[in-house]
């Protein structure tokens, strides 16, 4: 019975474990012995770096990278969007209610949705050029999609519309859990909006204005893989204008079948995740403090 | 309250601007999906002069719509299921029982959250294409159901440690067993973040592309996303058409989030913040 008694939670969390030893746990080792391997199949030879240094010295790869770094300039735009927005509705503007609801909607679209319509709009003989010729602006009815200079900043404009629409809703609820005395006394002051704004309210959201930018970045250097899959034809097009490092994984295991390169990518993209816990996980308890706090 | 000074109508004006921009893309997606490849021809932004449902009834009778949508239902179902009674057992022992190695599974569940899905993909496709498991509806359930559990137990055994003591005590007093008390005590009590849970990972693998368009590559199997993602690039030149098959793919999001918009707004953010 008392045998009973010591080993009933371990019962009960063993599917746990199992589950996440399968899931998370083998791949995990995996990813780093198959990282020194030639993968053909399921196995191969030992080759110590080799993968590796292929790896660094494609210019494919460097590519990506560089493509999911010039994507993370999408996030000040999307703070600077949540920020306004949020501190609109927070102000109760007239139908603030409303509008709440309706900046909410780019979000509940899934991101291959969003991606296959707002390709369409974007396509050179599409509605937005149109909009932009009848406003006399056609230095900037660009080919959106189908030129490599341009179409990673499409991708960009599709990450802010959908992820800013996150940012005001998590900022908002932070700005209601505030306390109302202190904002209703600058403004009884006579401080300006913009001096209200600065001095008072932003400094109140430094907790979850960080949490959000922390969580960008994450979203964006490891989960970007649908809007490029769909505004890249599936092949991170044009040529090789919107591949990022998710995209360069996929192709090395599916298109090429290198599982040893795809694996050593893993692995690189695998410790930048890990360097980010730490931020993450600092993100997260200031914005429970300053929850406590308020 | 009611001054119509120049500030109060700016911000007005920001915000309008704000909700235009966030309803454009679906706006375009109904009006276009109403017209005929003619009519978007010559008028690409107006509304539809003479709607046409023509464009839908050729998307359910050309492509497999419904039958991607079954397969996702099938996939969030199962995954969703299996994750939630894992989740609750596990969380249930890590919030009332003590045990050896009890901290440490709770925080290495806790910091799996933030691993990509994508640096898991390479070994499982090697070895699920040793077990003939890949385009199977079970093997991409458990892949699914494993990456939404860490958030599932995080969030569980947090609500789990606020349920009183005393309440678990008198159960226990009462003779019963300690699944009775999950059943019967904690999980009537968990209503919430149960909802909350099923909101967020459902949305997870209803709307995912990565996991669906690896592991499911028969096209019997195909998931909703991975369907439209292969579906637009043939329609390449109907955008009627693929509009029509994009308001289809979206409605059921749209009605949940109409009927159930506070739960859903609730669900979104614990799930995108994790």
């Amino acid at each position: 019975m008392r045998t009973v008694q010591r080993l009933r939670p371990y019962l009960y969390v063993l599917p746990l474990v199992a589950l996440l030893a399968f899931v998370y746990g083998y791949p995990l080792v995996r990813i780093f012995e198959f990282s020194f391997k030639m993968v053909r199949g399921i196995d191969g030879p030992w080759i110590g770096l080799r993968n590796y240094r292929l790896i660094l010295s494609q210019d494919v790869f460097w590519e990506s990278v560089l493509h999911n770094v010039q994507l993370l300039l999408a996030i000040p735009a999307m703070i600077a969007i949540s920020l306004l927005v949020s501190i609109l509705l927070y102000e109760r503007v007239p139908g603030w209610k409303l509008y709440r609801i309706i900046v909410f909607v780019p979000f509940i679209l899934a991101v291959p949705i969003i991606a296959v319509v707002m390709k369409r709009m974007f396509q050179f003989s599409g509605p937005v050029n149109e909009v932009l010729r009848w406003l006399s602006l056609d230095f900037m009815a660009l080919d959106w999609i189908g030129s490599s200079d341009v179409a990673l900043w499409t991708v960009m404009i599709l990450i802010i519309w959908r992820e800013s629409a996150l940012g005001i809703i998590l900022f908002l609820a932070r700005l209601l859990s505030l306390d109302e005395a202190v904002i209703e006394a600058a403004r009884l002051d006579g401080v300006s909006w913009l001096q209200r704004v600065r001095y008072v309210i932003i400094p109140q959201m430094r907790g979850v204005i960080e949490f959000y930018a922390v969580v960008s970045v994450i979203t964006i250097l490891s989960a970007v893989f649908a809007y490029v899959f769909v505004v890249g034809g599936g092949r991170g097009g044009p040529g090789t204008a919107t591949m990022v490092i998710e995209f360069y994984i996929f192709n090395a295991l599916i298109r090429t079948s290198l599982p040893g390169i795809a694996a050593a990518a893993s692995v690189l993209l695998f410790l930048v995740s890990v360097a980010l816990i730490y931020p993450l996980f600092r993100a997260r308890k200031h914005l429970a403090e300053d929850e406590g706090r308020s | 309250m009611k001054n119509f000074s120049a500030g109060s109508v700016l911000k007005q004006a920001v915000l309008f601007l704000a909700a235009v921009m966030a309803l454009i893309p679906t706006a375009f997606m109904i009006m276009t999906s109403l017209k005929s490849d003619e009519e978007y021809a010559l008028d690409k932004l107006g509304l539809p002069s003479n709607p046409v449902i023509e464009n839908f009834r050729a998307v359910l009778a050309d492509s497999p719509f419904l039958g991607w949508m079954a397969n996702s239902a099938l996939l969030v179902t199962g995954s969703v299921a299996v994750s939630i009674v894992v989740s609750c057992l596990a969380a249930y022992a890590i919030a009332t029982m003590s045990f050896r190695g009890r901290d440490g599974i709770f925080f290495t569940s806790t910091v799996l959250m933030a691993v990509p899905p994508i640096v898991m993909i390479v070994p499982l496709f090697v070895l699920y294409t040793r077990l003939g498991l890949i385009s199977t509806f079970p093997g991409a359930m458990i892949i699914y159901a494993g990456l939404i559990t860490p958030f599932s137990v995080y969030l569980l055994t947090t609500f789990f440690r606020t349920v009183p003591r005393e309440l678990l005590e008198a159960a226990r007093m009462d003779g019963a067993g300690p699944l009775m008390i999950l059943l019967k005590v904690v999980l009537p009590l968990s209503l919430p973040p149960l909802l909350t849970l099923v909101v967020v990972n459902s949305l997870y693998v209803w709307n995912d592309l990565l996991i669906a368009i690896i592991f499911l590559q028969d096209d019997a199997k195909r998931t909703l996303m991975a369907g439209i993602s292969v579906f637009q690039g043939r329609y390449n030149n109907q955008v009627p058409l693929t509009m029509a098959g994009m308001v289809i793919a979206s409605a059921p999001m749209f009605i949940l989030y109409i009927v159930f918009q506070k739960h859903f707004i609730r669900g979104l953010m614990a799930g995108a913040v994790k």
